[in-house]
């Protein structure tokens, strides 16, 4: 018995310096190394905690320089639209002076803020878009949303015809995976980001043609 | 004196950021402004400070075993500082791990100086040893300056690291889905006025990872790439990165690999 040990400890020493100058694991193997890397590598900070690196099918199929295989984003943005809910009583549009606050504020959701509560975030907004043409300090991460409403051809947020441009618009800011599974935009009605009130708020910032982003 | 300059500098410098957006908009870029701040603190770069604080940390007796860091191997043989930030992170056989300057230096503090690692990685950035630190990175950062990034990745460690890297760099998480690449994976994006570099290859001297340590305008603070690391972590809306982890040096590797050729201008002055 005892004999064996120091056989099974050269071994083991040959394993370690054949490592050394081993090939690559696998695409795969690299795969399931890196997810441990990841999920070993945080711990939990005030309201920030290790359960936010537990991926959801929206957030795995988007983690590569490659996108996804079609039926995987056709899944991704069929659970996306599935899971977009309407505002009570159909209110879509809100207040465009609380939607411009709204689009300004940035702040919500990091480790040194202290609620995950919907009413103490911002949406960051103007971090990737240009929004009204006031502000100038925008972002370019998104398309600009500029002239938005006007240049969708919506005169009243309230008519029929702005029926469907106002559902898309509710889509997108609630579930954006809902029309592209690998959006960059946060997904900010499912995740819980902005209530449904703040919602519209922005929604009245987008469409509202007394907003400044549709003169 | 020196002192004096770089405090005008910086009242000059503070005036400005104050100013409305709309001012600044008609004025210049946010980029060019940037640019010319740099240009007028060339020199009176505060980091210059905690440089030459590092350099003292580096050659004083410290610790419980009451050592330098002189003979500190930081990939290049025992106590050579200049050329060594542009090669790490790198695997080092006495770990058996690939490691960042920082952990690098976490690791010398322990050998040599008795130092305990894990108290250090534990401590908040700007405090007690962390701060050291801090400075030693800056100090031998500065060491390097003007050389040209050129990661080794000759050992399968490296390799795999770099893999392992990239794949945390796409990683999508958080209440907000973000990952590294929400921001840094396509040229000439912003976030409001503040350029992106785009880190999935070399974008250009002196950006990104070439820049770091930095020291940062708005907040007073010398930044490592660590402290830059987590704070992005923390806008990402991601957990809090351990000190030194292997997803923080494999996130090191895989942008210092794609910034091979980039001058390193560390110690930088940010924003």
């Amino acid at each position: 018995m005892n004999h064996k040990q120091p056989i099974v400890a050269a071994l083991s020493a040959a394993a370690l310096l054949l490592a050394g100058c081993a090939a690559l694991p696998s695409a795969a193997e690299l795969d399931k190394q890196a997810l441990a890397v990841i999920k070993a590598g945080f711990r939990d900070q005030g309201i920030a905690k290790v359960d936010r690196v537990n991926q959801d099918l929206g957030q795995s199929a988007c983690s590569s320089d490659q996108p996804p295989s079609e039926a995987v984003a056709q899944q991704v943005t069929a659970q996306a639209k599935a899971s977009v809910k309407w505002p009570t009583g159909g209110q879509y549009i809100g207040d465009w002076r609380e939607g411009e606050k709204i689009a300004q504020n940035g702040r919500g959701m990091t480790w040194t803020d202290s609620s995950t509560a919907a009413k103490d975030n911002g949406g960051s907004c103007y971090n990737c878009h240009q929004i009204s043409k006031e502000e100038i300090s925008y972002g370019t991460i998104g398309p600009s949303l500029y002239n938005y409403g006007k240049n969708r051809g919506v005169q009243d947020v309230t008519a029929a015809t702005a029926q469907p441009i106002v559902e898309y618009t509710w889509t997108k800011i609630y579930n954006s995976k809902s029309y592209s599974a690998c959006s960059n935009m946060p997904r900010f009605g499912h995740q819980g980001l902005l209530d449904e009130k703040q919602i519209s708020h922005v929604m009245a910032l987008l469409l509202d043609p007394r907003s400044p982003v549709n003169k | 004196m020196k002192f004096q300059t770089v405090l005008r500098a910086f009242a000059a410098l503070s005036a400005a950021l104050l100013l409305p957006p709309t001012a600044l908009a008609q004025a210049k870029t946010a980029a060019d402004g940037i640019a010319e701040y740099r240009k007028m603190l060339e020199d009176g770069n505060p980091a210059d400070l905690f440089e030459a604080k590092g350099e003292e940390l580096w050659k004083n007796k410290r610790g419980p075993k009451a050592a330098s860091l002189e003979r500190c191997d930081l990939g290049k043989g025992p106590g050579v500082v200049k050329g060594a930030f542009v090669e790490l992170p790198r695997f080092f056989a006495d770990t058996g791990r690939v490691q960042d300057l920082e952990s690098r230096l976490v690791t010398c503090m322990e050998t040599l100086q008795g130092f305990d690692g894990a108290a250090i990685a534990k401590t908040a950035f700007g405090r007690g040893e962390m701060a050291n630190v801090t400075a030693l990175a800056t100090f031998v950062a500065a060491s390097s300056r003007g050389l040209r990034f050129n990661l080794p990745q000759g050992h399968v460690e490296e390799q795999k690291n770099f893999e392992i890297g990239k794949r945390a760099f796409f990683f999508r998480g958080g209440p907000m889905d973000f990952s590294c690449a929400s921001c840094h994976s396509a040229d000439g994006q912003r976030i409001r006025l503040q350029d992106l570099p785009n880190l999935t290859k070399n974008p250009g001297d002196g950006v990104g990872f070439a820049a770091w340590p930095a020291y940062r305008v708005s907040n007073g603070q010398m930044w490592s790439m660590q402290l830059r690391l987590n704070d992005c972590y923390r806008q990402q809306r991601f957990p809090y990165p351990g000190f030194g982890s292997e997803v923080t040096v494999a996130l090191g590797t895989y942008m210092g690999v794609n910034a091979k050729g980039a001058e390193s201008i560390a110690p930088a002055i940010k924003r």
